[in-house]
């Protein structure tokens, strides 16, 4: 096996190598390295593409077959086409009100229940158990059972989203709550603040930074699991559409729809981060 | 005198300190007896380790107390109080909010109303000379600056009992000597009852009005030092102040030879 594909792997070099020589000497007058570290993410992103097409032009059957991968240009075509289309929208829409629905679900359970975990002992008692033993289920081996117990596969896909994204978050806030300097709880009660006070104002803007990596986790492996379900149980969405694609033949459109769903992954990752530095701009490492 | 109308509600507690015992897992950290009347400035000094902290601690209701009663106005409490505000020992503030909004916290939980907290809270931090840096995040200012700002937060409480542990310690003399007057300005408007740790003989001697020397863990009264001249600027030139400041040296283990 892996000799196959060390013979299939000397195709790529050689392609790759012109671009990266008409790259490299484009200098312009605001230095050579500026250029050069500005244009360097984008060389291996052409690389990648051109290699890619080459493969699927050439139709390439090395071990691995190109030749019935669709090529750039292809997808390229058809990700133009959908875009159009009202009915791909209406998918786009569909996937992320599916996301943005079960992960702001998660979010807040998550954070709570956390938070409860965290600063009780009864609560800990209580729950602790329960979550080391559901944790470990993959979200997606829920789907029979979300089939089941939910009158529309809508709820389901949502409901196996939240199950994926809220174990991250409530980790990460139980976490943060071991970590938080007594100090900073010790100040707001000599200045006379109660428990509700001491939750809101020190507890959770405190523990903000680690709820925020919980939460950029918990994006992903929510993405992971409204695209698989509505692989395999949706009427709607971009990871229904994807695969419906595929039992059309139509495999523009799947690596079209992956795209998608890699861009909107993308997207709402970036969000997630943004906002995060905007709330924790206090902390050591972020410049203001 | 002027404050003589401020003094009958605000002016500071009396604390009494009935034989208390403080413990850790690892064994007991301070037993003290000491009564300190209300509006008195009481300097607590004694060697690295030995449980300053941890008197202040159990006296600002966060350290439970083991055995005895700690007594604030009369009254034995549990948990903290609002009356009792901490300078802390350690970076204390709470870094995502500006100096300002540090400040503003502390008025926020005293009840004071919205509106007004702005010009409070620019107020106390122009009195710690911090009046352009009131929109400053924490990270963004020295440790003496933090400790300034802990002051001001802490003042903002109008508490009756001030706890104060080692907060000038990161001040370079200047600042130090400016802070300790406003100290001493603060409490003579308010006749707060303040309890202060340091390390520094001489501050010992300039602030209080009685020096507590403790001993090594658990802390104990070694001895209890009455000022001679409390807070008068001139103090450093009589011989009382020399002597005073020998007589806890030598308590403190370092000035074993007083031979002239
Ligand atoms: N949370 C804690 N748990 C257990 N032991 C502690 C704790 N905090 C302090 N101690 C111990 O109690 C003793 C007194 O500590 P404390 O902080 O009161 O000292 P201190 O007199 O304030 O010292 P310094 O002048 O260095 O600030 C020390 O021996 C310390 O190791
Ligand atoms: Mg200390």
């Amino acid at each position: 096996m892996t000799t196959t594909q060390e013979r299939a792997l000397p195709a790529v070099p050689v392609a790759e190598a012109p671009p990266i020589e008409r790259v490299h000497p484009s200098p312009g007058r605001g230095g050579l390295a500026a250029v050069a570290s500005r244009s360097l993410p984008i060389v291996p992103i052409v690389g990648a593409v051109l290699v890619w097409h080459l493969l699927t032009r050439y139709d390439v059957i090395a071990w691995v077959r190109f030749d019935k991968i669709p090529g750039p240009l292809d997808v390229y075509h058809s990700l133009r086409v959908q875009l159009e289309t009202a009915e791909f929208r209406q998918h786009v829409v569909s996937s992320l009100r599916r996301i943005l629905s079960g992960f702001a679900l998660a979010s807040l359970v998550g954070v709570v229940v956390g938070i409860g975990i965290g600063r009780s002992k009864v609560v800990a008692a209580l729950l602790r158990p329960l979550i080391e033993i559901a944790r470990p289920i993959p979200a997606i081996a829920l789907v029979p059972l979300a089939i089941l117990l939910f009158p529309t596969s809508e709820q389901g896909i949502v409901f196996i989203t939240f199950f994926a994204a809220v174990f991250p978050v409530t980790v990460a806030t139980i976490h943060a709550m071991k970590t938080l300097p007594l100090v900073w709880m010790d100040a707001a009660s000599t200045l006379g603040a109660r428990r509700r006070q001491v939750l809101f104002h020190i507890v959770l803007p405190g523990a903000m930074p680690a709820i925020f990596s919980g939460l950029s986790v918990s994006m992903g492996v929510a993405w992971i699991c409204v695209i698989s379900a509505e692989m395999i149980s949706g009427q709607f969405g971009v990871g229904y559409w994807t695969w419906m694609s595929y039992s059309l033949l139509d495999y523009s459109g799947v690596v079209a729809g992956m795209l998608t769903i890699g861009a909107m992954g993308f997207t709402t990752s970036w969000l997630i981060e943004r906002l995060g530095r905007r709330v924790n701009r206090w902390l050591p490492g972020e410049a203001r | 005198m002027s404050s003589a109308a401020v003094a009958t509600t605000d002016a500071g507690a009396p604390v009494d300190l009935d034989n208390i015992r403080i413990d850790y897992p690892d064994g007991p950290a301070a037993q003290i007896d000491l009564k300190v009347d209300p509006g008195e400035i009481v300097m607590l000094l004694g060697p690295s380790g030995c449980g300053k902290s941890t008197i202040l601690r159990a006296l600002a209701g966060l350290q439970p107390i083991a055995a005895g009663a700690a007594r604030i106005d009369g009254l034995v409490h549990n948990g903290p109080e609002a009356h009792c505000a901490m300078v802390f020992q350690e970076d204390a503030l709470l870094p995502w909010r500006t100096a300002r909004r540090n400040v503003e916290f502390a008025l926020a939980m005293r009840g004071v109303p919205r509106r007004e907290r702005k010009q409070l809270a620019l107020a106390l931090l122009d009195q710690v000379g911090l009046t352009p840096f009131a929109d400053h995040l924490p990270k963004q200012l020295s440790g003496g600056m933090r400790q300034r700002v802990q002051l001001a937060r802490t003042l903002a409480a109008e508490p009756r009992v001030l706890l104060m542990d080692e907060p000038f310690g990161a001040l370079d003399a200047q600042t130090r000597l400016d802070m300790q007057e406003l100290l001493v300005s603060v409490w003579q408007q308010r006749r707060t009852t303040v309890l202060f740790v340091t390390h520094d003989v001489e501050e010992a001697l300039l602030l209080a009005d009685r020096v507590v020397v403790l001993t090594p863990r658990p802390a104990r009264v070694a001895r209890i030092v009455a000022v001679a001249r409390p807070r008068d600027p001139d103090a450093q030139l009589h011989p009382e102040f020399a002597l005073q400041g020998k007589e806890i040296l030598a308590l403190l283990g370092h000035g074993q030879f007083p031979s002239h």
